[in-house]
């Protein structure tokens, strides 16, 4: 029970940087990143074997935000596991900072894969997956991909090909938020039957509410039974989740925060009139 | 006079020699192994053979991945297919990072057998260059093919190597050694220079050697690395000579000529004239065929640089080459 109540916590404080760092910065996709909030604390503190010490750890299980533009929250995460100082959460988006509107591999600590380019991260998962079983090594593969990416014809191609070879190292999550840039997913683009889609393509599919970090925790428990095939968690989502003023619209995807928004989403988040009041005045300092 | 060979038969082979003292080269295929003959490499290191079937953007992210775990993947398939249809993929999968994949573009150029426009790479050079961290090579024959092969593999970062489809000559000497950033001289010569590189060099050098006789003394430069270029050799070439033709198995926009270009404009302005398919699609057809259609014959080549030379010397107020053209 304390073990759930800590990753609730942790996707709870994600949020709050999320918010925090994009209201910071100025703009940056706040939808994407807070729907991820639960996914993400789950893998990186129950799920994934990682050493928060190095995050370079050569035999640590892999983790590929294919979806790219959600890295705010992935960048969140990597404060909370200490892969890099809080401080650094307030340069986003600055031209030399490591935390770019995409993650760059190379720049920060803890990204695996370049991405932001959609429908790309799940081929390279796979070359991951097929590298740790060719050099007999037991890591494990996560790609998180979008629902509204799944339009892409490259996450086809790679859904083939790891049915092909049989991945059981290789795990996606999608973030099944149900919008994309401009709409809700099946105005844009119709994706149902995702399920039958996943399981005709020879993958173990389960669905699960990816706010609810129980659900969340079982899924990838069953996961780890699943041999011979490739695994997709289908996690229901809600774009913009936890920030009232735009939760569960398409004007999540991309914010640049009022004050009074900031203020509004900080409290919804559970933030006190103190930490609201410091906070506001340090963006207001710096305009 | 010499034994014509393709560079593409070579690959395979080359690549299993390199493999059997490295335990990290990979090959990975879109459905080209036959074509590209790496077959024996697949026979001998089947662990290591991957093949993703018709699906060049997985292809090149899977490549991208197998270099996080320190594998050196080598990617083959046409040019086209590569820089064309997996442009983004190569960018921001592979490029962006510096990871350390090999891109063999094959069958680049104008010469695909009868395939015509859909598989002719005639952009490739000026999308891959212009792609950070990118190198762009292109070997003339089987001896550089192998100098070349050798370099990507101990090289950490992208790579890309365009290689014709048909066989050629030997141009370079058995003890050749190929140098990142380094072109070669074919020929030497003072009167004006030649720049190609692989497959058209054969053209290249059938025109030199009609001008020669004509007492037109040609320096024919292979510019092998395309991206490093040898901007000193270009510099010392507009220096000596006055003058460079570029021969380009590319759209002139963007290919070698430009290259040249960029560096003569920024450094030691000349006139260059650039010989390459003039912004058009290519078409089914033979080598002759093409070579005569796209004006890249030796008999091309050499009236386009009388022309330059006349029209250098009409510009200099010289006369000296004057009894040539007439």
């Amino acid at each position: 029970m304390n073990d759930i109540r800590k990753l609730e916590d942790i996707a709870n404080r994600v949020r709050i940087n999320v918010v925090k760092m994009i209201a910071h910065s100025g703009i940056g996709h706040a939808g994407g990143a807070s729907s991820i909030a639960e996914i993400l604390s789950v893998l990186y503190f129950r799920e994934m074997n990682i050493d928060p010490t190095n995050p370079k750890y050569e035999d640590r299980d892999r983790f590929i935000l294919s979806k790219g533009h959600g890295c705010p929250a992935l960048y969140a995460i990597f404060a909370e596991i200490g892969f890099i100082p809080e401080s650094m959460l307030w340069t986003l988006h600055n031209i030399d900072s490591p935390l770019q509107m995409h993650p760059e591999l190379g720049l920060c600590p803890g990204i695996e894969m370049s991405t932001g380019a959609l429908g790309q991260g799940l081929s390279a998962g796979i070359g991951m997956a097929l590298g740790a079983r060719m050099r007999k090594k037991d890591f494990r593969v996560f790609v998180l991909i979008g629902d509204g990416e799944s339009n892409e014809g490259q996450i086809w191609e790679a859904a083939m090909s790891a049915a092909k070879f049989k991945l059981d190292n290789l795990v996606v999550i999608m973030d099944n938020n149900k919008f994309s840039l401009s709409d809700r997913t099946q105005e844009v683009m119709p994706l149902e039957p995702m399920t039958d889609k996943w399981a005709s393509f020879g993958w173990f599919v389960s669905e699960v509410d990816g706010h609810a970090v129980p659900e969340l925790i079982q899924a990838f428990e069953n996961v780890r039974q699943r041999k011979g095939k490739p695994s997709i968690i289908i996690a229901h989502t809600m774009k913009g989740r936890g920030i009232p003023s735009v939760e569960n619209k398409a004007e999540s995807h991309s914010i640049s925060f009022t004050v009074d928004q900031t203020s509004e989403t900080l409290y919804a988040l559970g933030c006190s009139r103190d930490q609201v009041t410091r906070f506001i005045q340090k963006i207001e300092e710096k305009k | 006079m010499c034994e014509r060979k393709a560079p593409r038969d070579f690959i395979g082979p080359i690549l299993l020699a390199l493999a059997e003292h490295n335990p990290n080269i990979v090959l990975v295929d879109a459905d080209f192994r036959v074509a590209s003959k790496i077959t024996s490499f697949q026979d001998r290191f089947p662990d290591r053979f991957i093949e993703v079937g018709i699906a060049e953007q997985n292809m090149m992210g899977i490549a991208a991945g197998l270099s996080t775990v320190g594998y050196i993947p080598v990617v083959s398939t046409i040019a086209t297919f590569i820089s064309r249809r997996a442009c983004d993929q190569v960018t921001t999968s592979i490029a962006l990072s510096g990871l350390n994949v090999k891109l063999l573009g094959l069958y680049a150029g104008l010469f695909v057998g009868k395939n015509g426009a859909s598989h002719q790479s005639l952009e490739d050079i000026a999308i891959m260059r212009a792609i950070a961290n990118m190198v762009v090579l292109q070997p003339a024959d089987v001896v550089e093919t192998k100098q070349m092969l050798e370099f990507a593999v101990k090289y950490h970062g992208p790579v890309y190597i365009r290689i014709g489809r048909d066989p050629v000559p030997q141009f370079l000497p058995d003890d050749y050694r190929f140098q990142l950033g380094k072109s070669i001289n074919l020929r030497d010569g003072n009167d004006v220079t030649l720049i190609s590189y692989g497959d058209l060099l054969e053209e290249t050098l059938l025109a030199s050697d009609h001008l020669a006789k004509k007492g037109v003394q040609c320096r024919v430069i292979n510019m092998s690395s395309i991206k490093p270029i040898d901007e000193q050799a270009i510099i010392l070439a507009a220096e000596e000579t006055g003058g460079i033709v570029t021969v380009d198995n590319h759209n002139i926009y963007g290919g070698v000529g430009s290259a040249v270009c960029e560096v003569v404009a920024e450094n030691k302005p000349v006139k260059v004239k650039r010989i390459g398919v003039r912004d058009v699609f290519g078409k089914s057809g033979t080598e002759e065929q093409m070579r005569k259609k796209f004006g890249l014959t030796a008999m091309d080549i050499e009236q386009v640089v009388l022309r330059f030379i006349s029209q250098r010397n009409h510009h200099e107020n010289k006369s000296i080459f004057n009894d040539v053209i007439n």
